[in-house]
């Protein structure tokens, strides 16, 4: 199963194994990663699940889509490499994956 | 000095028009019961229509798949013989009892309301515009920083910044561009997820030189004593230090418990706790359905919200009449239910 590391603006790490087919955002929240609200529920609608990836790993997870990115305008201090983590499918290439959280989602 | 409007005196007043708060009024009407709901938001539909217009809902009974904007739609239209009361952009801060069977409420638009019975639908709170993260920001709200625009001519003169890219920025950025003495729109790129006529004429007053647009993101508020003097923009050409006195920043809305923790009731983690029999909170004649509520076995389903609701409306009927018989009716025979629905 690959493994997903969430490390928090504080630097606290947190490494967990997902399961292919969910997704960054489900498996956060499944393991109450602090940092990931999702208030939405993976609607692609609030913005409140912003992740930063891991540079080494952006080409793996792929850019946003146009509804992502729509939605990522009402995200805070965007990046070149934010992403809404629940548009980020869990796949077995993305074992490893390493995502970073916002200090505050709003 | 704001006036308080005369106060509006109706039998209930439904806190929320999300998808409970609207099928309340259809359960209350079917006794005779007249509604007005308030909702902070521009429109009914709550969740459904603010968090997932688009998505399906596959377990509402009888529908295999239903929009959430659809089922907003078939609610209001279910509902309108009815004749509910809307008050939109308003919240509710105050509910107060004035007597046996009366309560005051009060919004923060000054609305006062007096009704015999509160129902609380108020979901996942009252969605409310996000606040930037920016250090020091609480200072300067109300005075130099604001989250919508209730009065346009409080802006008269102003060096505004607007930021964002979406609908409520750009239509702000056209309407106060005539009114402000600056306008000075920010997004974070040069691509806007607002309608394309607005676009286009945002992009004309760009051209034209009366507003100017910046490529970035906020990062500092300089000030003192609440007034805005500077926000620091960085952007790929670097930082920029914007000059203004109000700040209008878009990011959408997040759903806030809001003033429901201060209306006294019992509450169990942030959840109003009801009765499974009435769906009466702790304070007698106030009830609350919908996602809002607590009891054992509770579930946030729209289909509970809709059951609670009928059970609400048999005793909202008893405290407003309290001597009529009641007789258990059914909407596919009985001729007076058909009445009040306009189908006979
Ligand atoms: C992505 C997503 C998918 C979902 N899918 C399903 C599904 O498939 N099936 C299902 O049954 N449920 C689903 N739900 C849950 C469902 O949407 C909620 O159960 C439902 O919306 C609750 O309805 P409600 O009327 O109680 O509250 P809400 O829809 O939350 O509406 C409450 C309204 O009250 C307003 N309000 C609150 N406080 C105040 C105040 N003080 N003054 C004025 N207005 C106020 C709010 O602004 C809001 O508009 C889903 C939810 C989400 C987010
Ligand atoms: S959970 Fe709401 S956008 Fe991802």
């Amino acid at each position: 199963m690959p493994k997903i590391t969430f490390i928090e603006h504080d630097g606290t790490t947190n490494e967990v194994e997902g399961e292919v087919g969910m997704t960054v955002m489900e498996l956060a929240r499944k393991h109450d990663i602090p940092g990931i609200e999702a208030e939405c529920g993976g609607a692609c609608s609030c913005a409140t699940c912003h992740v930063y990836v891991d540079d080494a790993w952006t080409a793996k997870t792929g850019s946003p889509e146009e509804m992502e990115e729509d939605m990522l305008d009402f995200a805070f201090d965007v990046r070149a490499n934010s992403r809404l983590s629940c548009q980020i499918k869990i796949t077995d290439e993305l074992d490893g994956l390493i995502v970073r959280t916002p200090e505050k989602q709003f | 000095m704001e006036m308080t409007n005369s106060p509006i005196e109706t039998d209930v007043v439904i806190i929320g028009a999300g998808p409970c708060g609207l099928f309340a009024v259809f359960e209350l009407g079917l006794l005779d019961i007249r509604c007005h709901l308030i909702d902070i938001l521009d429109r009914p539909g709550g969740q459904c229509a603010e968090l997932y217009p688009e998505k399906p809902i596959y377990d509402i009974p009888a529908y295999p798949i239903i929009s959430g904007q659809e089922l907003t739609d078939a609610l209001l239209e279910q509902i309108k013989p009815f004749d509910p009361q809307y008050h939109f952009n308003q919240r509710v801060d105050e509910i107060e009892r004035i007597g046996d069977n009366k309560f005051r409420l009060k919004t923060d638009d000054n609305q006062e309301f007096i009704c015999k019975n509160v129902v609380i639908a108020a979901g996942g709170g009252s969605f409310t515009p996000k606040r930037p993260p920016l250090p020091g920001i609480e200072d300067y709200e109300g005075k130099s920083v604001h989250y919508s625009v209730r009065r346009m001519s409080d802006f008269e003169g102003k060096d505004l910044l607007i930021v964002g890219g979406g609908d409520s920025a750009l239509d702000w950025t056209l309407n106060l561009t005539p009114l402000a003495k600056s306008v000075t729109l920010v997004h974070r790129r040069d691509k806007f997820r607002a309608a394309t006529d607005s676009v286009n004429k945002m992009m004309a007053l760009r051209e034209e030189g009366k507003i100017n647009f910046i490529l970035g993101q906020m990062t500092e508020l300089k000030g003192e004593n609440g007034e805005l003097s500077s926000v620091t923009i960085s952007g790929p050409e670097g930082e920029t230090e914007v000059n203004c006195n109000c700040l209008l920043p878009f990011f959408g809305l997040t759903m806030k418990l809001g003033p429901v923790a201060n209306w006294g009731l019992n509450l169990h983690e942030n959840l109003i706790a009801v009765d499974t029999e009435k769906f009466e909170t702790s304070e007698p004649g106030i009830f609350a359905i919908g996602d809002i509520n607590h009891y054992p076995g509770k579930l946030k389903l729209i289909l509970s919200g809709f059951h609670e609701a009928a059970l609400m409306a048999q005793k909202v009927n008893n405290y407003i009449y309290p001597d009529k018989k009641v007789v258990f009716q059914y909407t596919t025979s009985s001729s007076s239910l058909q009445k009040k629905l306009g189908v006979k």
